[in-house]
């Protein structure tokens, strides 16, 4: 049969889950800044709403990268902005980023003073500066709209396809959005200088890993009340190839044992507060590679 | 019109005929095919049975492959037909994720490519490319909407079945049983 599909689909490599996880990551990034600025936690939470959303820019630029190389038909990229189709999750994600990617830069591009403390924007860009500075409250509204239809839409891109068992779940959704908020709350962790912003996105981090873990169980515990071909969807983890991979490298090390190290910092035990943070991007990361290629295994008998 | 393809396995012999004679027709790239054969042996020794498909493209009514395509590229054409537009389509790949079939593969040139029910021999009055070549004459083609169409009888007067009913694609593709 045709070499990709034979003896399992291989259409999706590295690109993809790249992607998810770059898209998740800068919409946990923009969420959090824009609901940091919407609450007036600017100063309380000033890496998040100055800092962090530069490095959302450069994931979604790299993100976009990732899902041009993608394409076999690069040159034609183009057509996904020629129609709108509404049960296409690929095109409400093409329309998504094409929201997403300029509210990001325009707010990136307001607190550039906190990367080079002496630019100063000139002739009509300041012009437009000063446009966008009076209408700040407005594009963190759309900001924080579009980043959680950013997020959920990196998991519903898998979830629509029935095709493949592992994938068809609609708790996917949400897992990838808890998933994307739990690595943007871990980038501001990292980046975060101030004690105080740390520990609070310790704290919100901690109730995201809980919330994951909560959402990982209840998909196992679908697939395995489910029919025949999602029971051996979910033997892919249980016992199957992607065990080890699994529960070791997202579940142990990407979620509850940096959750175990946030907990300990709080209570005041001395953990350098990166390394709870760096393990769960890394547990981030694994989770779109572990359920993109899994997925590409599961299949329907006949 | 409801263009349909029916297959007799008990007359299939499984001589691959249909998927060189789609490959010639359609100039598929070598290493690709739009058809291909599969052989299902089913119980324990010595009471064994053999099932042989002639499987393509099930050019489903509810064709997830349609609903996913982010460009429009996977359209529906004549008589339930599911096609690809070339100049349409960006190669993501997502209709190769979404058909339970394995139907379609990426085309060489960029686009995805998969069987037509040779819609352009169709035009013409002809039966498509494996049809007409089958030598056992196990395969039908033609227009579920005409009672008299060699399809519609068949189908009347046989047991038939389709692959995996329960993904809910009703696909247009009959086993003879």
């Amino acid at each position: 049969m045709n070499p990709r599909v034979d003896p399992h689909l291989e259409i999706w490599h590295w690109e993809i889950p790249l992607y998810l996880f770059l898209g998740g990551l800068a919409a946990g990034i923009l969420f959090f800044a824009a609901l940091s600025f919407l609450l007036n936690r600017e100063e309380k939470a000033s890496t998040a709403v100055r800092i962090t959303p530069h490095f959302a820019v450069v994931a979604i630029l790299i993100g976009l990268l990732a899902l041009l190389l993608d394409l076999n038909h690069k040159a034609y990229f183009w057509q996904l902005y020629t129609t709108i189709r509404l049960q296409s999750p690929m095109s409400w994600g093409a329309w998504t980023l094409m929201l997403v990617t300029p509210l990001a830069i325009i707010w990136s591009a307001l607190h550039i003073n906190t990367i080079f403390p002496s630019w100063e924007w000139k002739g009509p860009l300041k012009q437009l500066e000063a446009f966008f500075s009076q209408n700040k409250k407005w594009i963190a509204w759309a900001m924080l709209l579009s980043s959680v239809i950013l997020g959920v839409y990196t998991g519903i891109l898998f979830s629509a396809f029935n095709a493949r068992p592992l994938w068809n779940t609609s708790i996917l959704g949400p897992l990838f959005l808890v998933s994307g908020l739990s690595t943007g709350a871990a980038m501001n962790i990292i980046l975060s200088r101030d004690h105080a912003e740390r520990s609070l996105f310790a704290k919100i981090d901690i109730g995201l890993i809980g919330i994951e873990l909560f959402l990982i169980v209840h998909m196992f515990m679908g697939f395995l009340a489910s029919t025949q071909v999602q029971i051996d969807a979910a033997r892919l983890f249980l016992g199957g190839p992607y065990t080890a991979v699994f529960w070791v490298l997202v579940v142990g090390m990407g979620l509850i044992f940096p959750a175990i190290l946030e907990i300990l910092e709080l209570k005041k035990f001395k953990i350098p507060a990166a390394i709870p943070a760096i393990l769960v991007l890394i547990g981030g990361l694994m989770l779109r590679f572990i359920i993109a290629y899994a997925g590409q295994e599961s299949r329907w008998l006949y | 019109m409801r263009y349909a393809m029916a297959i007799d396995t008990k007359k299939c012999v499984g001589c691959s005929d249909c998927v060189v004679a789609c490959q010639t027709e359609n100039n598929v790239p070598i290493g690709h095919c739009r058809d291909w054969v599969v052989e299902v042996l089913d119980g324990t020794y010595p009471q064994l049975e053999m099932e042989l498909r002639s499987e393509r493209c099930c050019h489903c009514e509810n064709a997830p492959c349609v609903r996913c395509c982010p460009t429009g590229a996977s359209h529906k054409s004549d008589g339930g037909t599911v096609l690809v537009k070339p100049h349409k389509c960006i190669g993501c790949g997502a209709c190769i994720a979404s058909c339970p079939y394995d139907a379609r593969y990426p085309h060489p040139d960029g686009h995805v490519d998969k069987c037509t029910f040779c819609l352009h021999r169709v035009k013409e009055g002809l039966q498509p490319a494996c049809v007409a070549t089958c030598p056992t004459k196990c395969m039908y083609f033609g227009d579920l909407d005409n009672p008299r169409s060699d399809i519609s009888r068949i189908l009347k007067n046989r047991k038939w079945k389709t692959l995996i009913p329960e993904a809910g694609t009703n696909p247009q593709l009959y086993f003879l049983i």
